[in-house]
């Protein structure tokens, strides 16, 4: 099939319903949150517009640089784990029987259903020293006294972990299935063991995949602002907690969208960095 | 004992019995083509050969060795793919470098053999290309420098050729033969076309539900086949039933047909191949029959003849052209020399 370069405004139809959405329901509102982050801030909750950088001065403090990169350091932490993990699972799922897959994959579905809410009261509850595992582990004879694991930087990266795993799998899914198992075959007939196959093969041919799922969990984990407050202390409390601290229980919104806009600027430059390391290691 | 030696081989998949106790031996430096229909258990043959699937019961040699329980990677093998399996994310040069760089080959060794091999395979210069942008036949050529980069003790092939068109696999198969000779390394290749076999094997060793039917050398397998599937699946044969009286006079098609070594009362099928039926004119003993249909391919004509509810067909070379037309009664006489008994 020819494709040809679109020639008359007609032709660009079928692009007018996805701009119009990402008008309404994305450039307006983010322009809005520009717009709000330079105004100035009055008694009471309310806010005048203006032209002030005072939000963003109050911003560059060593608490809130502490944040932000607490924050990104937590959602790099799970996505490199939520990667980890989720590549050696989703390789053998994809190798099992059609029916296990089955059985995994609505399994790892059915957890997208589970409210973040019900995520974090359900692991504060497994890591309590009441009723948590430890309980378990007593009982088994490995640990002497129950202990509680909440809160802890432990405890809120397993449940940002668990709540982000079903994605990645989803992600990785479909480009293991489509990977060719004569080459992790090849590779054993070629001397390579079968650990070692997978990590000269399986993994780099899946590198452009990888990369992009890391990329997806990074930024899912970055907007988490429920299962810190939930499981961690306050120092593992990550900026989008404390946007919406500012939001809504200080009515502070011109600071709150100063510290978003922050964050979308951070989080696309590092995106931008990891695509372009990407293409650049490509191209070597 | 040295060779590939297997020994009562059998495989089982659930109830299913995939290769059903085969036993091959292969001698050093030999070319073999495990042939047959699709589903003859040909290829997991040559998967239990190469450690990828393991025997039900039975075991296998390598040089003294017995492999049976051998990882894949310690079999020091170099095997190609029906898909070649080339790796995607790697130039020509590190696909055919990567057995070297699993066993730790220094930088510099890496590279000359890798230059060794591009020039065995007529693609010198081609190390840094992108395995995508090759062609099928080029891509083939890697596949197969990249098995040999160690000098196995064993080279497998499954199905190497089929992805190529018609012309480009007639020639790889000469010159796969050709290399294959000039290194002397055992080569097993499966294959289910027939000329592919003919054209390289040392031995032929035709498969048909799991079990080896018949494994000898091309021309044996050609002029002597064992039995009735390896006739009529080698190349084009007429089967014609005959029986003997017990005076032990054998008749085919109603006529007596002398010299063919039967036993009294037998029964059974003769194979004959085309170019060994005599076209005649009827009467004095030949067997009767009537132009059916007659084929001129230029190089060779084909005629069909009907005779007692048979079809027999006759091939002959242009300079023989049989003068007949369709509807005509012919005699057909066959040579005892020709003509196969097969059992049963």
């Amino acid at each position: 099939m020819r494709r040809e370069p679109p020639q008359r405004l007609g032709d660009y139809g079928p692009l007018f319903f996805p701009a119009g959405m990402l008008t309404v329901f994305f450039v307006v509102p983010f322009a809005t949150m520009i717009a709000v982050s330079f105004f100035q801030r009055e008694q009471g909750g309310f806010y005048q517009p203006a032209f002030v950088l005072d939000n963003y001065a109050r911003f560059l403090s060593l608490f809130f640089g502490r944040v932000l990169g607490f924050s990104l350091m937590l959602a790099i932490a799970v996505a490199i784990a939520c990667v980890v993990i989720g590549i050696p699972f989703t390789y053998l799922l994809s190798r099992s029987k059609r029916k296990i897959q089955i059985l995994w994959l609505v399994a790892l579905l059915s957890i997208l259903s589970l409210s973040e809410v019900m995520i974090g009261f359900a692991w504060s509850t497994l890591f309590s020293r009441t009723a948590g595992l430890t309980n378990l582990f007593v009982w088994l004879g490995l640990m002497t006294q129950p202990q509680a694991l909440t809160p802890s930087f432990g405890a809120v990266m397993t449940a940002m972990t668990y709540q982000a795993f079903p994605y990645t799998v989803l992600v990785l899914y479909p480009a293991l299935v489509r990977l060719d198992p004569t080459l992790t075959e090849a590779a054993r007939t070629l001397g390579a063991s079968p650990v070692k196959a997978f990590f000269t093969v399986v993994v780099p041919a899946l590198r452009n995949t990888i990369l992009a799922t890391l990329i997806m969990v990074f930024i899912f984990a970055l907007g988490s602002y429920l299962l810190p407050q939930l499981l961690g202390r306050p120092q593992h409390w990550t900026l989008s907690v404390l946007i919406t601290d500012q939001a809504i229980y200080q009515s502070n919104m011109p600071f709150a969208a100063a510290m978003a806009v922050f964050l979308v600027l951070v989080t696309l430059a590092l995106v931008g960095l990891a695509l372009y390391a990407g293409r650049q290691k490509e191209a070597a | 004992m040295s060779g590939l030696n297997l020994n009562n081989v059998t495989k089982q998949f659930g109830t299913f019995t995939a290769v059903n106790d085969v036993s091959l031996s292969v001698p050093d430096g030999t070319f073999v083509c495990l042939l047959g229909p699709s589903g003859c258990g040909k290829t997991t043959l040559m998967r239990m050969i190469a450690g990828l699937d393991l025997p039900t019961h039975g075991s296998i040699n390598l040089a003294g060795h017995d492999i049976t329980e051998v990882p894949t990677h310690k079999r020091e093998l170099g095997m190609v793919f029906q898909s070649l399996a080339l790796f995607p994310h790697l130039t020509v040069g590190e696909n055919i470098a990567y057995s070297l760089r699993i066993r730790g080959v220094g930088k510099e060794e890496q590279k000359k053999r890798v230059d060794e091999l591009l020039a065995m395979i007529h693609l010198p210069g081609f190390a840094d290309r992108s395995v995508s942008k090759l062609s099928g036949g080029q891509r083939q050529r890697v596949a197969i420098a990249r098995a040999l980069a160690i000098s196995p003790k064993l080279f497998l092939l499954d199905e190497p050729l089929s992805a190529l068109d018609a012309k480009l696999r007639e020639a790889m198969q000469v010159e796969l033969r050709q290399l294959q000779q000039r290194l002397g390394i055992t080569t097993i290749v499966v294959t289910h076309d027939q000329r592919e076999a003919m054209t390289m094997a040392d031995t032929v060793v035709v498969m048909n539900g799991g079990e080896i039917r018949q494994a000898a050398p091309p021309v044996e397998i050609y002029r002597r086949p064992a039995d009735s599937f390896v006739a009529d699946f080698i190349g084009q044969t007429n089967l014609i039933p005959f029986s003997v009286d017990g005076a032990g006079r054998a008749t085919v098609l109603g006529e007596a047909v002398e010299g063919l070594s039967v036993s009294q009362g037998a029964k059974g099928m003769l194979s004959v191949r085309p170019e060994d039926v005599q076209l005649t004119a009827p009467g004095h003993g030949a067997i009767t029959g009537t132009v059916s249909f007659v084929r001129d391919l230029g190089g060779a004509i084909e005629t069909f003849v009907e005779a007692g509810g048979q079809q027999i067909v006759a091939v002959s070379s242009p300079r023989n052209r049989p003068e007949v037309t369709v509807g005509q009664s012919v005699g057909i006489r066959l040579d005892p020399e020709t003509s196969v008994v097969l059992a049963k």
